[in-house]
C-alpha cells in the first residue's frame, strides 16, 4: 500500500545567554567538568531558582520570529524523575501555560511554499551530561556526572504534525535554524548539541485522515541522521502494517553504525513524570510594553531578508535561500556586493566556491581568512584579464589556507595570467607540432577540436594562459 | 532570675551596660545545656568553640566602642533545616546526617550579621514532617515541663531550648503549625509570618507553598526583635514580598481599645480538652476587658484545611526531597551495583517511616490520572479557605483561636496513629494554607502544670497587629514569665 508520513518535530535550542536559566553560573561551553556550577545548579539542600530575565526575552524573540502569540502569564512546572545528571530530581520546565503558542514558520520544498505550524514554544532547563566508562575498559565501569550544562536555557519548540517526507522535515530544521540563528539566540550546532532534535514519525494511507501509531526518534543530531533515520523508519512502519501488523508507540534511537532504529523504551515504560506547577516559582508575566520593545528591536529575519535579495538583486529564490541560511553568510554576500556588484556572479562565487572551501560549516566563516573584499577583488581581477576563472579558484584557495590578499597570492605563487604574445605561441607552435592527426581533423572541418587545443595549451602554461588570447592566436594559426 | 531565663531584651540591657559580657553569657548557656541536654535532647550538633569565638568577638567591637548589632552577644539556637556553613545540617535525617553546606541561608545569615551567637543546631521532626518530634532520626525530644511528655513538633528543639534557658530565641519553620505548636506546648512565643516575609532561601525545604521561617521567643517583645532581624526582601527567594519591613518595635503598645477580635466558631469544637477551651474563654475576657470587642465570626471551609493540607505538602515534598538519592551528597547505600537499586536502597534506609509515608502520598496524588481529583482539586478548596479569612478581615483586626486542642502529650502516645497526629495540627493548618501571619502565645496553664497557648492570626503583612495585640494581653498576664523547673 502506499502510506503518507506524517511527522512532528519537537526541537530543543540551547539559549545564547551568558549565564544559566535560574542561577548565575556561566555558560560557556568547554570548561573543566562541574567548573561553572554552584549550589543551586547543583540542587544542594535549600537552594532556590531565581529566573533570568534574558532567557524569557530570548523566548520571546523565538515566539514573535514564529508568528506565536506570547503567553502573558506563563507557568513553571516540575517534571519529576530520576536520573543522576538531574541534580534536583525534577526539571523546571513549563507544561501547561508555555510562554509561546501557536505559531508558525514557512518552509520550501522545490518550489513549493508550505507552512508549518508551531504547537509551542516553551521554556526548560537543559540537564547535566553523564559519562559511563566502557565495563570492559575498567573492573567496575564506573559513570561520571558533569553538571555545567545543568540549568542552561532551552526553549523546547513543538511542531504541528504538518510535516510529510524527510526533506520536508530537513527544510523544516534548516529554516527554524536560520531563524534562531539570525535571532542571535542560539548557535545552531547540532554537533556541540546546541540544536537537538526528536521526531515522531507515523504513517497512514495516502488520502486518509486518521493518524497511525508513531514512534518517536530521539536525540537525532545531525541533518544526514534524520534523512537516513527517517527513510528507515517510514521502511520499517511500511512492512509492519503491509504484514498486517501494528506499530508500537515507542521511543527509538538512531544507530549510526548499524543504519537501523533500535527501540529504547515502549509507552507502557514511559515515565510518569508528575508535572506540578513549581512553587518556588511566581508565574511569569510579561507586559505588552516589553514585547512591544522586543519585537521592535528583532532583526531582519531570514524570510524578509530573502525576499529582498530576491527584490533587490534578482536572485533566485534557490540562491536567496542559501544565502539568506545564516547571518554571517548573508553579510558576506552583501558586503561583497557593496564591493563587486554583479550580484548573480557574487552569488554563485559565495554558493560553488567559498561554502565548498567551509564546508558548507557556516559557523566557520567568521573565522576563516577569506573576506568580502578578497573575493570582490578576485573577482576584478578575472575581468581584468590578469587571471582566469579557474587560476581565480586556485587563489581562494591558497588565500583560505594561508591568507593574504589576492595579489599577493598571486605574485607570491606566479599565477599572474600569461598573456605574452610571444610566450603563447611558442606553446602552440610545440602543440601543433605534436598533434598531427587532430590538427588534420580540425582543418578537415572538425572545428569543436578547438577546444581539445586550448585545453593542451592551459595545461602547459599551468592554466595561467589568458583563454581568450590562446583562443585567437589558435585559430590564426590553425587557419 | 538565672541568665539563661532571661530575655534578649533583658540581655540586651544587661550587655549594653556592660554588666556582663558576651563571652560570660555563652559559657553559662553552654554550661547549662552540659546540664540540661542529656534530660531534654534538644541539639542534634552542639557548636561550643564557634558560640565562644563568636561571643569574643562582639565583646571586642563592644570594647572598641562599636555599635553593637540588635542580638549582637545573644545566645541563638539554629533549628537544623536551616544550612549553616561549615557546621553539621542534618534536616534531622539520616539522609543528610553527615551533610555539611557549603553556604548559610539567608535568614541564617542575618542573625549572624545581627551578631546572634550560634550555640548549635536544634533536633526537629525529620524534613520537618511531624507534631511531636518523635520522627527525628536523632532520637525524641523531651519537654522541659514533662520530660515524659513531647515538645511539640516539627520545631521541637527548638521550643524545648529556648523554655529550658539552653538558648535566648531560636528559629523555627512552620509548613502546618511547626513554630506555633512547639511554642504553645512549651509556654513560648512562636511567631509564623506572613508567607514570604522571610526568605525561605537556605532553609531546607519541605512544602515550598506552605514553608515560612520564623523565632520562638520567651515574650513578644522579643519576637519583634527576632522578626525585625529575620524580615524583608530576598532577590535569592522568587516568593519572598518586595515590600518594606517596618519597624516592628513600634507596634509594642499596651492598647487594643476598640479592636475587633474574630472568634471562629468552627474552631471551639467537639474534642477540645475543657481545660483549653476555658483557658481561651479567660483569654477573650481579658482582652475585652482591655478594650477589644470580641465577636464570632464563621471560618466556614476549616473542616478541608487538614486533608487539603496532606494532598499540598506531600505532593510538594515528594518533588522537593527527590535530590536526596545518594548521588551527589548525603546517605548513599554501599551495597548497591547498579542505579536504580542504588536510588532504592539508599532512600529506604536514609528516610525514616514518616517521611516515606508522606513521599509515597505525594506522588500518588501526582500521578497521572489522580492529579486532578487531588491536587487540582485541593488547589481550588485553599483558595475557599484563603477567601475565607479574607472576609473575616474586612470587619475584624485578628482572629483568636486556640493553638492546639489539647496541651503536651505523652511520648509514643499517637506515634501509632498517623491520622490522630495529623489532627494535631488542626488549628494552625489553615493559616499557612492562607499564607497569613499567625502567633501563639501563651495564655494559661492545665490543672497538671501543663502550658495553654492562644493564636492570634492577622491578614497579610500584618504582624504588627499581632505584636500589638500579644504585648497587650502579655502586660495584663503573667504566664510568659513561668519558666519550667529543670
Amino acid at each position: 500500500m502506499n502510506y503518507e508520513p506524517v511527522i512532528g518535530l519537537e526541537v530543543h535550542a540551547q539559549l545564547l545567554t551568558e549565564t544559566k536559566i535560574f542561577c548565575a553560573c556561566s555558560t560557556r561551553f568547554g570548561s573543566r567538568p562541574n567548573e561553572n556550577t554552584c549550589p543551586v545548579c547543583l540542587g544542594l539542600p535549600g537552594v532556590l531558582p531565581v529566573l533570568n530575565k534574558k532567557v524569557v526575552e530570548y523566548a520571546i524573540r523565538a515566539g514573535l520570529a514564529t508568528h506565536c502569540a506570547i503567553t502573558r502569564k506563563s507557568v513553571f512546572a516540575r517534571k519529576n524523575y530520576f536520573y543522576p545528571d538531574l541534580p534536583k530530581g525534577y526539571q523546571i520546565s513549563q507544561y501547561e501555560l508555555p510562554i509561546c503558542q501557536k505559531g508558525w514558520i514557512e518552509i520550501e520544498v522545490g518550489t513549493q511554499k508550505k507552512r508549518i505550524g508551531i504547537t509551542r514554544i516553551h521554556l526548560e532547563e537543559d540537564a547535566g551530561k553523564s559519562l559511563h566508562e566502557h565495563p570492559k575498559t575498567r573492573q567496575h565501569g564506573a559513570s561520571w556526572v558533569d553538571l555545567n550544562r545543568a540549568g542552561v536555557a532551552l526553549i523546547e519548540t513543538v511542531s504541528e504534525p504538518d510535516i510529510r517526507s524527510a526533506e520536508e522535515t530537513v527544510a523544516y530544521l534548516k529554516k527554524f535554524r536560520a531563524i534562531l540563528v539570525s535571532l542571535g539566540i542560539c548557535d545552531g550546532n547540532m554537533e556541540e548539541g546546541s540544536l537537538r532534535c526528536d521526531v515522531n514519525i507515523s504513517l497512514r494511507p495516502v488520502g486518509t485522515e486518521k493518524f497511525g501509531t508513531r514512534a518517536e526518534l530521539k536525540n537525532m543530531n545531525s541533518f544526514k541522521h534524520i534523512e537516513k533515520a527517517l527513510a528507515y523508519e517510514i521502511n520499517r512502519q511500511a512492512s509492519l502494517l503491509d504484514a498486517g501488523k501494528t506499530i508500537t508507540q515507542e521511543t527509538r534511537l538512531w544507530n549510526d553504525d548499524l543504519g537501523v532504529t533500535e527501540s529504547m523504551r515502549s509507552k507502557e515504560e514511559a515515565f510518569d513524570y508528575r508535572y506540578f506547577p513549581d512553587p518556588d516559582l511566581l508565574p511569569l508575566v510579561v507586559s505588552d510594553t516589553w514585547i512591544t520593545e522586543i519585537e521592535k528591536s528583532l532583526p531582519e529575519l531570514p524570510d524578509a531578508m530573502r525576499d529582498r535579495l530576491i527584490r533587490d538583486y534578482q536572485l533566485t529564490p534557490y540562491d536567496a535561500a542559501i544565502l539568506t541560511g545564516s547571518r554571517d553568510l548573508s553579510r558576506f554576500f552583501e558586503q561583497s556586493v557593496q564591493l563587486y556588484p554583479e550580484a548573480k556572479k557574487v552569488a554563485n562565487w559565495i554558493i560553488n566556491e567559498f561554502l565548498r572551501l567551509i564546508e558548507g560549516d557556516e559557523s566557520r566563516i567568521a573565522g576563516t581568512k577569506i573576506t568580502p573584499q578578497h573575493l570582490a577583488k578576485t573577482l576584478q581581477l578575472v575581468d581584468a584579464g590578469t587571471i582566469s576563472g579557474s587560476v581565480a579558484k586556485t587563489v581562494l584557495q591558497k588565500i583560505f589556507e594561508s591568507g593574504g590578499g589576492p595579489e599577493a597570492v598571486i605574485a607570491r605563487e606566479g599565477l599572474a595570467q600569461v598573456s605574452d604574445t610571444g610566450a603563447l605561441e611558442a606553446a602552440i607552435a610545440e602543440i601543433i607540432a605534436a598533434n598531427p592527426d587532430q590538427v588534420a581533423k580540425y582543418k578537415g572541418g572538425n572545428e569543436k577540436l578547438i577546444g581539445f587545443f586550448v585545453g593542451l595549451v592551459m595545461k602547459k602554461t599551468q592554466g595561467r594562459g589568458n583563454p581568450g588570447l590562446i583562443n585567437k592566436l589558435l585559430k590564426d594559426k590553425l587557419g | 532570675m538565672d541568665l539563661h531565663h532571661q530575655t534578649i531584651h533583658e540581655l540586651r540591657n544587661l550587655l549594653d551596660k556592660g554588666e556582663i559580657s558576651s563571652e560570660e553569657l555563652t559559657q553559662k548557656v553552654l554550661s547549662h545545656i552540659e546540664q540540661t541536654e542529656k534530660q531534654l535532647h534538644a541539639f542534634i550538633t552542639i557548636t561550643p568553640e564557634l558560640a565562644l569565638e563568636a561571643a569574643k568577638r562582639f565583646d571586642q567591637s563592644r570594647q572598641a566602642g562599636k555599635k553593637p548589632g540588635a542580638l549582637a552577644g545573644i545566645p541563638l539556637g539554629i533549628k537544623d533545616n536551616f544550612l549553616t556553613k561549615g557546621s553539621r545540617t542534618t534536616c534531622g535525617s539520616k539522609i543528610l546526617g553527615n551533610y555539611i553546606a557549603p553556604y548559610s541561608g539567608t535568614s541564617t545569615q542575618r542573625l549572624l550579621d545581627a551578631g546572634g551567637v550560634m550555640v548549635g543546631k536544634l533536633n526537629m521532626d525529620e524534613f520537618a514532617m511531624g507534631s511531636s518530634n518523635e520522627t527525628s532520626a536523632f532520637g525524641e525530644v523531651h519537654n522541659p515541663w514533662d520530660l515524659e511528655l513531647i515538645p511539640g513538633g516539627s520545631s521541637g528543639g527548638s521550643a524545648a531550648a529556648v523554655a529550658a534557658g539552653q538558648c535566648s530565641a531560636a528559629t523555627g519553620t512552620d509548613t502546618g503549625g511547626s513554630i506555633r505548636l512547639p511554642a504553645a506546648l512549651c509556654n513560648l512565643v512562636g511567631m509564623k509570618p506572613t508567607y514570604g516575609r522571610v526568605s525561605r532561601y537556605g532553609v531546607i525545604a519541605f512544602a515550598s507553598s506552605l514553608d515560612q521561617v520564623g523565632p520562638l521567643t520567651k515574650d513578644v517583645t522579643d519576637a519583634a526583635l527576632m522578626l525585625q532581624v529575620l524580615a524583608g526582601h530576598d532577590p535569592l527567594d522568587s516568593t519572598s514580598l518586595d515590600v518594606p519591613v517596618p519597624h516592628y518595635a513600634q507596634s509594642l503598645v499596651p492598647d487594643v481599645k476598640g479592636w475587633k477580635i474574630g472568634i471562629p466558631k468552627e474552631y471551639f469544637v467537639a474534642g477540645m480538652d475543657p481545660e483549653v477551651e476555658a483557658a481561651m474563654l479567660q483569654a477573650i475576657k481579658t482582652l475585652e476587658g482591655l478594650g477589644a470587642q470580641c465577636g464570632e465570626v464563621s471560618l466556614p471551609h476549616t473542616d478541608y484545611g487538614v486533608p487539603v493540607y496532606y494532598i499540598l505538602a506531600t505532593a510538594e515534598a515528594s518533588s522537593n526531597l527527590a535530590r536526596y538519592d545518594g548521588i551527589r551528597y548525603g546517605y548513599r547505600n554501599k551495597e548497591a551495583k547498579e542505579l536504580i537499586s542504588l536510588y532504592e536502597k539508599s532512600r529506604t534506609e536514609g528516610f525514616g517511616d514518616e517521611v516515606k509515608r508522606r513521599i509515597m502520598l505525594g506522588t500518588y496524588v501526582l500521578s497521572a490520572g489522580y492529579y486532578d481529583a487531588y491536587y487540582l482539586k485541593a488547589q481550588k478548596a485553599r483558595t475557599l479557605i484563603r477567601q475565607d479569612f479574607t472576609q473575616v478581615f474586612k470587619n475584624y483586626d485578628v482572629i483568636l483561636t486556640p493553638v492546639s486542642p489539647t496541651a503536651a502529650w505523652k511520648l509514643k502516645e499517637k506515634t501509632g496513629d498517623p491520622l490522630k497526629m495529623y489532627l494535631s495540627d488542626i488549628f494552625t493548618i489553615n493559616v499557612n494554607l492562607a499564607g497569613l501571619p499567625g502567633m501563639s502565645l501563651p495564655c494559661g496553664f492545665t490543672q497538671g502544670g501543663l502550658p495553654i497557648g492562644m493564636q492570634l492570626i492577622g491578614d497579610s503583612l500584618q504582624e504588627e497587629k499581632l505584636l500589638r495585640m500579644g504585648y497587650a494581653y502579655e502586660q495584663a498576664t503573667e504566664w510568659h514569665k513561668r519558666r519550667p523547673k529543670l
